[in-house]
């Protein structure tokens, strides 16, 4: 099969490189929520290890 | 596994990367054959080279679980495996890409190398309800561990039946009768392998971090709960098993 041309090869390697950077992405936005609920549980821990630790 | 060196390597994945992609774009040469497509190439191989790199990686700490009985070889196993998969998944939808500019067709079910890869990547898909159909946690980590091997072994087979397959109908860049790729394709091609590499090897270890800190957590929201009065007990550890937030 012959080489396509520029133009029309360029949306294909375009979308192969955007896929990649698509899922790099979303992976990213998964493990930021995962670390965002890490550290809310972890402020709620703290929280009441404080409250217990006041009241003696 | 300091978040200092996680860090160090999240840079340095991210400039191999930018640099490889740019040595892709702005120094290797078209391909004669194929064209501007070929530029595919310099992401599709690396990530499945790394994909079936990691899935072998996975067998090796699948192996050193069994052996020592350490649970951090299972999670690393676990993780390698879970990194793969999404690597996998990045390697059909580039594939296809490529195989509908090239051949004019999403997929082609007669070519050994797609239908192979296509294998190995939903027997590992079968690993998460394998492994989370299992409740008792030792026994958990050792048939997945099992499976891990098992699984690591089809994937040298896997490489080798590809090549010993007589078809040309994927491309074979590294060796074709006109003589293969120049310098600067190959300085563009390890560039990028490398970058790759080292994204696995960020994303396992970025993975690895968050389940040990969610894991901490689970113990001392535990033991909290243990110290905590009968009545406030609802509060520190709501009806969830224990094991939910440990054993993913």
């Amino acid at each position: 099969m012959p080489a396509l041309p520029l133009d029309e090869a360029g949306k294909y390697v375009a979308g192969a490189y955007l896929v990649f950077l698509a899922l790099v992405l979303i992976y990213v936005a998964i493990m930021a929520a995962k670390l965002a609920r890490i550290e809310r549980e972890l402020g709620e821990l703290a929280d009441l290890a404080e409250e217990r630790s006041s009241n003696g | 596994m300091s978040l200092l060196s996680l860090r160090n390597l999240a840079v340095a994945t991210a400039v191999l990367l930018a640099g490889g992609f740019a040595l892709v774009f702005f120094h290797a040469p078209n391909d004669a054959d194929q064209g501007f497509i070929q530029k595919i190439f310099y992401l599709h191989v690396p990530l499945a080279t790394c994909a079936l790199g990691g899935f072998v990686v996975a067998a090796v700490h699948a192996i050193r679980h069994l052996r020592t009985g350490d649970a951090i070889h299972d999670a690393r196993a676990y993780v390698s495996i879970h990194i793969s998969i999404i690597f996998g998944v990045a390697v059909l939808v580039t594939g296809s890409i490529w195989a509908r500019a090239s051949w004019g067709k999403w997929w082609v079910w007669d070519e050994p190398t797609l239908v192979s890869f296509l294998i190995v990547f939903l027997l590992y898909c079968t690993y998460y309800p394998l492994r989370f159909a299992i409740e008792d946690r030792d026994r958990q980590a050792r048939y997945a561990s099992v499976f891990a091997i098992t699984a690591g072994a089809f994937v040298p087979l896997n490489f080798l039946a590809v090549r010993l397959a007589e078809s040309l109908v994927h491309p074979r860049v590294f060796a074709t009768a006109e003589g293969g790729m120049t310098g600067e394709m190959w300085l563009a091609f390890l560039t990028s392998l490398a970058g790759m590499a080292l994204l696995w090897v960020t994303l396992v270890r970025f993975e690895l971090v968050a389940k040990s800190a969610s894991a901490r957590i689970s113990r001392l929201r535990r033991a909290l709960d243990a110290e905590a009065p009968a009545g406030t007990r609802s509060r520190v550890a709501p009806s969830v098993p224990s094991t939910a937030t440990t054993s993913g």
